[in-house]
């Protein structure tokens, strides 16, 4: 960290900023940096191996004060005070409960108001921060670079390595700046943003760099809309996503319970305004989006990059010149059953899910609710709607936006992964369609058989409305159109 | 852990490019407590298939697999090398890897090798000709070998290093621990604790 140490060297990033600051031992002779880690977050998937392995070795936990477990993966979104019914599900939560008993390791256990997805609450309790190197045994940690944190997903391995160390030997990252610049249209959020990048660099684009979202497009955005953003880096191949702290940061973080607080605010708001990318700086890659052309976007196969804008048609493969490409794209459509050429608006949805941490902030429930209300969701489709922690599902109520989502004919859960990955019972049967505001179109993903298009939570909202994918302006249009009728 | 100095196999054809590690395993498969024991959740959805090619007789025992580019996407879920594992590789050559999954294959003595498409496709049509040729994977010589063809392979100075003398991270890290307190001793109060709970 060594913060006052570093003056007059050339020009830095972000992310060279924050990792210099975290080199315990430099490697030297091709191995990596050793760095140290700020904050490790940890659920019940990717930890009991680690705890096993730390209890083999007799080793202890280092730092049980800059861990933090929860709940999320394995739990359901219903009944919440009932047992969990598949008992291997009951063993891994049980296992995560007496593993951090035993290490003295904090954990937000289901029916708990700090309990919900990992990368919900890291934020929300403000221990996630600029300037910071945090890790959790899952991809999408790459959701805490929004602060200007380097944040990556790690295996059970590394897991135990941090447990044991609070180090990771890591192999300094390239470095990749996206340059969002100019003004999204309104319907349009940081989701399409992101869908956007990664149909540009494909899924393996991001792979060894971290990414850092600039420009003016990105500066406009909340914490929650560029942690959307950071959270699916990942999908684009590359471990981290960072954005540069500024004045929307420091206002998100003011007065969290673990934010710095009297004079440690002072001192900490002084190193933050260190970090952002000096003028100068050069990135090994750049990428270029504008974001005033920016359309909602929707996948069509199963992989994140295979998106196109809504308003656009399922592509047809042979007009793909790259040959894996091409038979990917061949796989997908068989696979999601479309057709090249079918108006990605015709495509008719069974399911409509709207949660996973990348769209269940309240932000996210309140844009979509905003635009179901005094609607009724389509016929023959079911929309589900599953906060990302206790915290947010209780700030939608005081808001009455649960009350919005059930008067649609939504289902209001309780927090939790739920049909992002789909290991509790919130899956899609065989065939079904799904319309998600997650992060991944994987085959099987949301349940074996499942067809999922990824979407922002205002698409997906307006897509419950019409039963087709939709954009927020069909909506206005349809009402637009029954107006005119109406006079 | 254990050293490796080669390893020689089947090789298996994966014609598929980004395989991510939601089908290398199905999340169901990651309730498990343990960390062996996952041979039979490996591409479980696609085994369901019976001509997936690890249905075929002379791949049912695994090996060394020849993927496509953007292998092990995705998820962080280190299962997926376990599951590769259990089943019986040792070696996984492809083009590109997801970075977690190359860096988790690393930590658990599954060699992840980089060799380019024109080379994949080569070894594709080698295996068409004669399914279950062996492949020989040598990590001293960087090469992996089927008969005279002989090829080299990408895999990081450090990764190549642990296996070759089979050491184990955390041990190797603890003999700077003297270097963790010191760093340790300087973080700045301002810097988030998770303890105790406010």
């Amino acid at each position: 960290m060594n913060t006052a140490a570093k003056t007059a060297t050339a020009p830095r990033t972000l992310a060279q900023k924050v990792w210099d600051d975290h080199v315990v031992v430099p490697g030297s002779d091709g191995a990596p940096d050793l760095i140290y880690i700020d904050l490790h977050l940890l659920h019940e998937v990717t930890s009991p191996q680690a705890f096993d392995g730390l209890r083999l070795a007799n080793r202890p936990l280092r730092r049980p004060d800059l861990s933090i477990a929860t709940e999320d993966h394995n739990t359901p979104t219903l009944e919440i005070h009932k047992p969990i019914a598949d008992p291997v599900s009951r063993t891994q939560i049980d296992t995560l409960r007496a593993n951090t008993a035993e290490y003295g390791v904090r954990l937000h256990s289901l029916g708990d108001i700090e309990q919900g997805i990992v990368h919900i609450i890291g934020p929300q309790l403000g221990l996630t921060q600029p300037g910071l190197t945090v890790v959790c045994g899952d991809s999408h940690t790459s959701t805490h670079g929004a602060f200007g944190a380097i944040a990556i997903g790690i295996g059970t391995s590394e897991v135990e390595h941090v447990m044991a160390t609070q180090t990771l030997p890591l192999k300094p990252f390239k470095t990749m700046a996206i340059n969002v610049e100019g003004a999204l249209r309104p319907g349009v959020t940081a989701k399409d943003i992101i869908l956007a990048v990664i149909a540009k660099i494909g899924t393996g684009g991001g792979q060894g760099y971290v990414l850092e979202y600039r420009g003016s497009a990105i500066r406009a955005l909340s914490m929650e809309g560029r942690m959307t953003i950071c959270n699916m880096s990942i999908e684009a191949g590359a471990r981290a996503g960072m954005i540069a702290p500024d004045e929307t940061t420091y206002r998100y973080l003011e007065g969290r319970a673990h934010a710095p607080a009297g004079q440690d605010w002072d001192d900490a708001l002084a190193y933050w305004k260190t970090l952002p990318t000096d003028e100068g700086a050069v990135f090994d890659a750049e990428v270029f989006i504008d974001a005033d052309e920016l359309e909602p976007f929707v996948t069509w196969g199963t992989n994140p990059g295979q998106g196109v804008p809504l308003s656009e048609v399922v592509p047809d493969p042979s007009t793909i010149d790259d040959p894996n490409e091409r038979s990917a794209a061949e796989r997908a459509l068989v696979y999601m059953d479309l057709e090249a050429g079918t108006p990605m608006k015709q495509i008719r949805v069974d399911t409509v899910f709207i949660g996973s941490c990348t769209n269940s902030r309240v932000e996210d429930l309140r844009a979509a609710a905003e635009i179901v209300k005094g609607h009724t969701k389509a016929d023959n489709l079911r929309v589900m709607v599953v906060p990302g922690s206790a915290r947010v599902r209780i700030e939608a109520e005081a808001e009455g936006i649960d009350k919005i989502f059930t008067d649609f004919g939504a289902e209001w859960r309780f927090a939790g992964c739920s049909m992002c990955l789909g290991m509790n019972p919130d899956q899609l049967a065989p065939g079904e369609r799904c319309a998600s505001t997650s992060n991944r179109n994987f085959e099987g993903r949301q349940g074996k058989g499942g067809r999922t298009h990824l979407v922002s939570p205002l698409v997906a909202a307006a897509t419950a409305i019409r039963g087709t994918l939709s954009s927020p302006w069909d909506i206005e249009q349809d009402a637009a159109a029954t107006e005119t009728r109406n006079t | 852990m254990q050293k490796i100095t080669s390893v020689t196999g089947a090789a298996v054809p994966m014609k598929r490019s980004n395989v991510d590690t939601d089908q290398i395993i199905p999340a169901v498969f990651l309730k498990r407590v343990t960390r062996t024991g996952f041979e039979d959740a490996l591409f479980a959805n696609w085994r369901q298939d019976p001509e997936f090619v690890l249905n075929k007789p002379e791949f049912a025992h695994g090996g060394v697999l020849i993927a496509g580019p953007d292998f092990g996407t995705g998820s962080s879920r280190e299962h997926a090398v376990w599951a590769l594992r259990d089943f019986g590789f040792t070696a996984v050559l492809s083009p590109r890897f997801g970075d977690i999954f190359r860096s988790n294959a690393g930590k658990q003595g599954l060699l992840a090798g980089q060799i380019t498409e024109a080379e994949v496709e080569h070894i594709w049509q080698m295996i068409d000709e004669d399914p279950g040729v062996q492949i020989t994977v040598d990590l001293v010589e960087r090469t992996a070998s089927i008969g005279e063809y002989t090829i080299s392979i990408g895999i990081d100075d450090y990764t190549r290093w642990r296996l070759l003398e089979g050491l184990d991270d955390i041990g190797l890290t603890l003999r700077d621990e003297a270097r963790i307190t010191e760093f340790e001793s300087r973080r700045e109060s301002w810097r988030p604790k998770t303890l105790p709970v406010k």
